[in-house]
């Protein structure tokens, strides 16, 4: 009775909000903590609506948003720090591990990392992304990027003792997509 | 797209909860709005001929459709004529809901509502933009309404305009039926179209 009309193009914005969101929120908590992943978010989102009738229809999407909310992260960074009078550069850690390290629940465990390994545990762990499309959003080499994810995974069991990867043969390799 | 790789890592973070989603989603709404980037605008309503797809534009309402067309397809086909920059963002629809709402209520004849013709040129746009003339609760053939906008010949094209039109219910393409009484085709399907035309006579 209706007429289908094959359409050949991307899909409306609203799916990749629907099939991205929850991702993209989690890399933000994770780069930023849950106090600035919000505002991060969004403004992942509003610049990837903008700039989305240009991206080729054949991108990685997920990468996409994902070197958006990157560069989105560092501005908020930065804005902070300048807020932060008496800081005089980027600190590193901007969660310090508390005393009793016990108590640190994950998402702290994470905030706390450097910030290299951070991004590389976010990017890869939890957005998916190969360790070379990793490389390509942080800048250095995809061999960088693994040893950061490695090394940040490693600190996590250091001070998190809950978290038991259950082969951890396998820590090190990369993923298939 | 999670990896399996770390899954116990995955399960140890809090959860994104559909709440929080929807907070963020509200605001995304409002800051492409405030920014001049929400190039359409949708919400579903329902209706007793099934749920409406309702898409407006900054110029107007631009598409209207029927369940049966799957509103999915039509999101899509949105996205590759008028762009892709869409989102669920219901209170541009306000307005044409509550018309809509009062119209199958039996509480209104006429939309007063901004109406964007861009999803159809030509001689289509011209004989959709005479259909708002043919009274509530009246029908006319496809022929009279070719003679109305000056081509008698064209009452197949005429046919066509109305089959093919991208605002249902709001522009009046119900009204136009087949000389010996036939119903002739629409977009939600024979039975809508009887039902529109037996509330208009009803109310």
């Amino acid at each position: 009775m209706t007429t289908v009309t094959t359409v050949t193009g991307k899909p409306p914005f609203e799916a990749v909000v629907a099939r991205h969101g929850a991702t993209v929120l989690r890399v933000c908590r994770a780069v930023l903590g849950p106090a600035d992943a919000d505002d991060a978010w969004s403004e992942t989102f509003l610049a990837a609506l903008a700039a989305y009738p240009r991206l080729p229809g054949d991108a990685n999407v997920e990468a996409w948003l994902v070197t958006i909310a990157h560069r989105k992260a560092i501005d908020i960074t930065r804005a902070a720090a300048r807020r932060a009078v008496p800081v005089a550069a980027v600190p590193d850690r901007p969660a310090a591990a508390r005393a009793d390290g016990r108590d640190l629940d994950l998402a702290d465990a994470l905030a706390a990392l450097p910030r290299r390994q951070r991004e590389a545990v976010a990017y890869h762990y939890l957005a998916g992304l190969p360790y070379a499309e990793v490389a390509a959003v942080t800048g250095g080499s995809t061999d960088a990027a693994r040893r950061a994810a490695a090394d940040g995974i490693a600190r996590l069991r250091k001070t998190y003792p809950a978290f038991v990867s259950p082969d951890p043969e396998e820590d090190h390799d990369d993923h298939q997509r | 797209m999670i990896t399996n790789d770390e899954p116990d890592l995955i399960a140890a973070l809090p959860p994104v909860t559909g709440t929080e989603l929807a907070a963020l989603h509200d605001r995304l709404v409002r800051d492409a709005g405030a920014a001049g980037l929400l190039d359409v605008a949708y919400r579903t309503l329902d209706t007793p001929v099934g749920p409406l797809l309702l898409a407006a534009t900054e110029d107007g309402l631009v598409r209207v459709a029927f369940a049966v067309e799957g509103h999915d397809r039509v999101l899509e086909s949105l996205a590759a004529r008028v762009s892709p920059r869409i989102l669920r963002a219901p209170g541009r629809l306000d307005e044409a809901a509550r018309e809509i709402d009062e119209y199958f209520a039996g509480r209104r004849r006429r939309f007063d509502l901004p109406l964007d013709y861009r999803l159809s040129a030509g001689f289509r746009r011209t004989v959709l933009s005479h259909l708002p003339a043919i009274g509530y609760g009246h029908t006319v053939s496809y022929a009279a309404v070719a003679s109305d906008v000056g081509s008698p010949r064209a009452f197949r094209a005429v046919g066509t305009a109305c089959a093919t039109n991208p605002l249902p219910v709001v522009v009046p393409c119900h009204r136009v039926v087949k000389s010996g009484g036939d119903l002739g085709n629409y977009r939600g399907g024979p039975q809508a179209k009887r039902f529109l035309i037996d509330l208009e006579a009803a109310a």
